[in-house]
């Protein structure tokens, strides 16, 4: 329910509501005219939080020394490994893997299932549960160019103009050539996909997509499809092995420089365990939970970005970690939604964002980080709401969307954010959200190819925690893409590679040492511990009581 | 801020803690002291991890619902269920036939079902779970693979469930047996499956790929835009 001062400005939006409906209604015409590249780039730098002085700062150690990178990304890749690297005895194995993955999330779930389809040895370790990933959250979409008047070559060109140019060309192919492919494989596998009576795909658009390509399956898009592939990994018990409140810690290699295993750490027993394996996926997803810039979040518990700090210790470089997504439309009111996803599908089914006096001010489906501090410039004009907790946002006009699409198209098309609202007493039928970008998404992560392989033999990446497919900047609807294409070439490579016959050699944490002692040459001098595995929200009174703290890694 | 903030007495496994008025369950418990480590999870309403069992003050009777989704009140007593130990029989999906004989043989506890609607009333999702059973005793496997759709695996039903039912794991199949068998086939995207398969955008895809910045760029913005 909100406040009475708000009634006012609810009044207005109501007042303006009809006009913006026949703008909506006028065909072959946006209701708002979309920005140029030179307005696009001059929102974006005065605006983005990205482009703030203090955004960014030099890593002073790893591949990608010398390079300005986010702040709290140079926080955990120049903080201590969690325990020195003589702390481990490598010659006692718990768990041997011809393929061991490291994240539970859709794109770790599809890594396995395709190990498995070649009759691997697949071992999957996860920090919370398996399914407890940023995938299950995914409401809006997946993106496929499978429409008559859509194209593979249209899509690459949306992915790459959205990613500023900077997504690198070979993953950008992968991506839209294996997004058909990947829908007919996530259905053969019993994913129910929004449908069209006669069978076709109902589509919509999304922000940055130049045609309706939107897959969905209701809000609960990525529930759907992780929640398909876990019962799908349940069912293969004789070839993946699942290990879960076991975050890795540190990766392990060979004496040939090869991946080969990993340290995992029990977070209830505080048991570690060593894991000798032949491949090692890295599918550990994104750094939410990181609060860049003290956002809110709309990311899991656990995305942490564990694996960024595993892989670039070893050796990885990473590409774009000097660029983050904030979703233009988290929730800021109530108090205790602050943050959530509010998903682009709203805008994709014709809600427009207007600011307190009910004007519409940018055209609702710009790419993410557009449309993102197009919201921000609103709010620093003044044109914002307060809420009472102090926070200010504008206005995402639910109500339009039955307005267009008919009655009964919220309930049917949008059932988690007509429950999440209500359970706060706002029907989002009748009354519109208050909403403001909200941290979402890591553009960036650990460079890979074509194959999901890195520089280091044997260890792949997929999903959020790689980078080059999306550039600087992800489009709605192709990270659910992302975990399944790479997902699947992450494990079918590294199959492969098992496959074609690989040599271990002695297991060695020698690049953990050498990262530490290299940490102290630089004279970097830090209590902080990396990776952090999972944030802390205990208040600091409380805190300060808690005198025998079994519990580090924290950024607090 | 935080001694200005009306405070609430809730009971956390029992024992007694003073915590702000607006906390979820979620946040009261790491107000109180608890790094959470089970019964966390997406911390929006998407996993299922955080399922609870609480009773209001003045009440006698149990209430369901999610931690990071239910608000305290004054008096509240909270215990989290952080684990379900239910069965969940391994198939292969593509052996099995979408109709209720794959129920009969996988989950036979469906039909011991006794329309008593206790899990329908403690679905923290609303979903009239006792309804997709009952969907499935009759048959209809797409009508329970869309009632239970909304599904995210708490577990709450299943626990509170005379009839030894494992209602989400139930509704999970339905649910994979309609996207794979029932639902109508998408022929478009087998079309233009083949189409990449046969190579037919590489040319383009090629060209794209070989193009500068600048040419890029000119090409992005002067693309055709439509959508409805």
């Amino acid at each position: 329910m909100y406040p009475d001062y708000m009634k006012t400005s609810l009044g207005k939006v109501a007042g303006t509501r009809e006009q913006r409906l026949r703008l909506a209604r006028e065909k072959g015409k946006e209701v708002f005219t979309a920005l140029s590249e030179s307005q696009r780039e001059n929102v974006l730098s005065t605006y983005h939080p990205d482009y703030k002085d203090d955004a960014r700062r030099e890593v002073r150690i790893g591949p990608n020394k010398g390079e300005l990178l986010t702040d709290r990304v140079v926080d955990i890749l120049e903080s201590r490994p969690r325990d020195p690297a003589d702390t481990f005895d490598l010659s006692k194995v718990d768990y041997e893997a011809d393929i061991l993955i490291l994240g539970g999330g859709s794109a770790g779930l599809s890594a396995a299932i395709e190990g498995a389809e070649k009759g691997l040895n697949v071992l999957i370790a996860t920090k919370l549960r398996l399914g407890d990933a940023n995938s299950m959250m995914a409401q809006g979409g997946i993106q496929a160019a499978d429409q008559k008047d859509d194209n593979p070559v249209l899509h690459y060109l949306d992915v790459i103009g959205g990613g500023h140019f900077d997504n690198k060309p070979e993953l950008v192919e992968a991506l839209v050539n294996d997004a058909p492919s990947s829908i007919r494989w996530l259905e053969n596998l019993g994913v129910m996909f929004d449908k069209n009576p006669d069978g076709s795909m109902s589509v919509k658009a999304g922000g940055g997509t130049c045609r309706n390509r939107m897959h969905s399956a209701k809000d609960y898009t990525g529930a759907a499809i992780c929640k398909t592939l876990r019962d799908e990994v349940y069912n293969r018990p004789d070839n993946i092995r699942y290990i879960e409140f076991s975050p890795a810690t540190e990766l392990i290699l060979d004496d040939k420089g090869q991946a080969a295993g990993a340290v995992l750490y029990h977070l209830e027993t505080k048991e570690y365990s060593i894991v000798k394996a032949k491949t090692v996926i890295i599918a550990t997803g994104g750094f939410g939970r990181l609060h860049i810039r003290n956002f809110e979040t709309t990311n899991h518990y656990g995305a942490t970005a564990d694996g960024l700090v595993l892989g670039y210790r070893a050796g990885a470089r990473l590409l774009y970690m000097d660029s983050v997504q904030y979703h233009p439309t988290g929730a800021v009111f109530p108090e205790q939604v602050v943050g959530f996803l509010c998903t682009e599908k709203i805008r994709g089914l014709g809600a427009q964002p207007v600011n307190k006096d009910g004007e519409l001010f940018v055209y609702p489906l710009e790419p993410r980080d557009v449309e993102a501090a197009s919201i921000i410039q609103e709010c620093e004009r003044g044109n914002g709401v307060k809420t009472p907790s102090g926070l200010t946002g504008v206005w995402l006009d639910t109500p339009l969307i039955e307005m267009i699409n008919g009655e009964g198209t919220i309930e049917a098309s949008l059932p988690a954010m007509l429950r999440q609202f209500s359970r706060f007493d706002i029907d989002i039928r009748k009354q519109p959200i208050l909403i403001y970008p909200t941290l979402h998404y890591q553009n960036g992560g650990l460079e890979i190819n074509e194959k999901a392989e890195t520089t280091i033999p044997g260890l792949y990446v997929a999903g959020e925690a790689s980078g080059g497919v999306h550039g600087r900047n992800r489009l709605m609807g192709n990270s659910q893409l992302d975990i399944i294409v790479f997902g699947r070439r992450a494990g079918q490579n590294a199959a492969e590679r098992v496959l074609g016959g690989v040599t271990t050699g002695k297991l060695s944490l020698d690049h953990v040492r050498r990262y530490s002692e290299e940490l102290d040459s630089l004279g970097i001098v830090t209590e902080r511990i990396s990776p952090v595995i999972l944030p802390d929200y205990i208040p600091d009174h409380v805190k300060a009581k808690q005198i025998t703290l079994e519990y580090f890694g924290t950024l607090s | 801020m935080s001694e200005e903030r009306k405070m609430v007495t809730v009971y956390i496994l029992g024992e007694q803690f003073s915590v702000p008025e607006s906390s979820t369950i979620m946040t009261a418990l790491e107000y109180s002291g608890f790094q959470l480590k089970r019964g966390v999870g997406c911390r929006e309403g998407f996993c299922g991890a955080c399922a609870t069992v609480y009773r209001e003050k003045g009440e006698y009777k149990l209430k369901g619902g999610l931690a990071c989704q239910t608000v305290v009140s004054d008096g509240m007593t909270i215990a989290r269920i952080p684990f379900v130990p239910a069965e969940k029989p391994a198939f292969d999906i593509e052996e099995l036939k979408p109709d209720v004989s794959t129920f009969v043989e996988l989950y036979p506890s469906v039909f011991r079902c006794v329309s008593c609607n206790t899990c329908t009333k403690i679905c923290p999702q609303d979903i009239n779970v006792m309804d997709y059973i009952q969907d499935i005793i009759k048959g209809d496997i797409a009508s329970a693979a869309h009632t239970s759709f909304d599904c995210i695996r708490c577990g709450l039903c299943a626990l509170r469930c005379p009839a030894e039912i494992v209602q989400f794991n139930v509704g999970m199949l339905a649910q994979r047996l309609y996207g794979k068998y029932l639902a109508p086939r998408s022929e478009e995207l087998d079309k233009r499956i083949n189409e990449i398969e046969n190579g037919e955008y590489r040319k383009d895809i090629d060209r794209l790929k070989s193009l500068g910045k600048d040419e890029l760029v000119e090409e992005y913005y002067g693309r055709d835009i439509s959508i409805t």
